[in-house]
């Protein structure tokens, strides 16, 4: 994992606020999820136009721009990892 | 409920549908609906509001752009041009007074009536989220495509996007295309009391207090 080891703490609300609105999680299980909770493949709402919708809103909520390169595999694995890139891309 | 109204059309004249509150009233608000996937996701939301303009005294339209929903013409021939004059045309037939545009569908409204445009979308970002989610999808399936290349294939030949067939004039003209804006009223998703937005929800919803503000800002505003 890349980034700072302890994110700001709006930017985890934030995030955590934009997979409510995308994906109809209640709240309650956004609060829950964990650096390792999994994402895509793990949450069965989180296919590839909600994924893409995701992004989307991150780069419009926090004003950055994700590179295509930058989307991999990776980055949408857990909620840490999520988080991390959007804290670095945040600090960069 | 459901009313029909005449559309040109890439090959020849058709009837095209749409959900009509049609009480003869003093009022008459067209709503053009977003675009794709968003359509499906706010439709609820759009008839909600339909129902409580109605109760409010408002006459009300949501016609189907052509392509979508219940029309007969093929999705493959549409472009933005192509919606914009089917919604001049679907204004004209309503003898609509007032618009209501929501996200891409500020894109195609007919400019001269006055209205409100709910979080209007410019026509790049609509492209790039649809590119981005085959560019993840094919590479689910252990294909690695890339976005310029996709791109300039659509422009010449048309492209499969989140399982709608684009020719190239969609393609093309959503690339360029931006909110047009001769005065109408912009609302924001934060003006309809704090629910997240419906058209981001990767399965539809439908939230009555939404439709309560939106409803509510409309009359407000459209006596005014």
């Amino acid at each position: 994992m890349s980034g700072r080891p302890d994110p700001d703490d709006a930017t985890d609300a934030t995030l955590r606020a934009i997979l409510v609105d995308v994906t109809g999680l209640s709240s309650v299980r956004a609060a829950a999820l964990g650096p390792d909770s999994g994402l895509f493949g793990a949450l069965p709402e989180l296919d590839s136009m909600a994924v893409a919708t995701l992004l989307g809103e991150i780069e419009e909520r926090f004003d950055l721009t994700i590179a295509d390169d930058e989307i991999d595999g990776s980055l949408l694995e857990t909620f840490g990892a999520l988080l991390a890139f959007v804290d670095a891309k945040r600090a960069a | 409920m459901i009313a029909r109204w005449p559309c040109s059309g890439a090959g020849g004249p058709v009837d095209e549908l749409a959900v009509a509150f049609d009480r003869k009233r003093r009022f008459r608000l067209l709503v053009v609906p977003p675009l794709f996937e968003e359509m499906n996701r706010t439709r609820r939301l759009l008839v909600e509001t339909l129902r409580r303009l109605d109760a409010g005294g408002i006459d009300g339209f949501l016609p189907d752009l052509p392509g979508c929903n219940e029309s007969p013409q093929r999705f493959e021939d549409q472009s933005l041009y192509a919606w914009r004059a089917a919604m001049a045309q679907a204004a004209r037939h309503f003898a609509a007074t007032h618009v209501l545009a929501v996200r891409g569908g500020a894109l195609v409204f007919p400019v001269i009536l006055p209205g409100w445009v709910l979080e209007p979308v410019k026509g790049a970002t609509i492209l790039r989220q649809l590119l981005r989610a085959r560019m993840l999808a094919a590479r689910e399936a252990g294909v690695d495509e890339d976005m310029a290349t996709l791109l300039e294939v659509g422009r010449t030949e048309g492209l499969d996007l989140a399982g709608y067939r684009c020719g190239p004039a969609l393609i093309a003209g959503l690339e360029s295309a931006r909110a047009e804006d001769e005065g109408q009223i912009e609302i924001r998703q934060s003006d309809l009391g704090g629910g997240g937005a419906l058209w981001l929800r990767a399965e539809p919803g439908e939230d009555a207090a939404q439709a309560d503000a939106l409803a509510r800002r409309i009359i407000e505003s459209i006596a005014a």
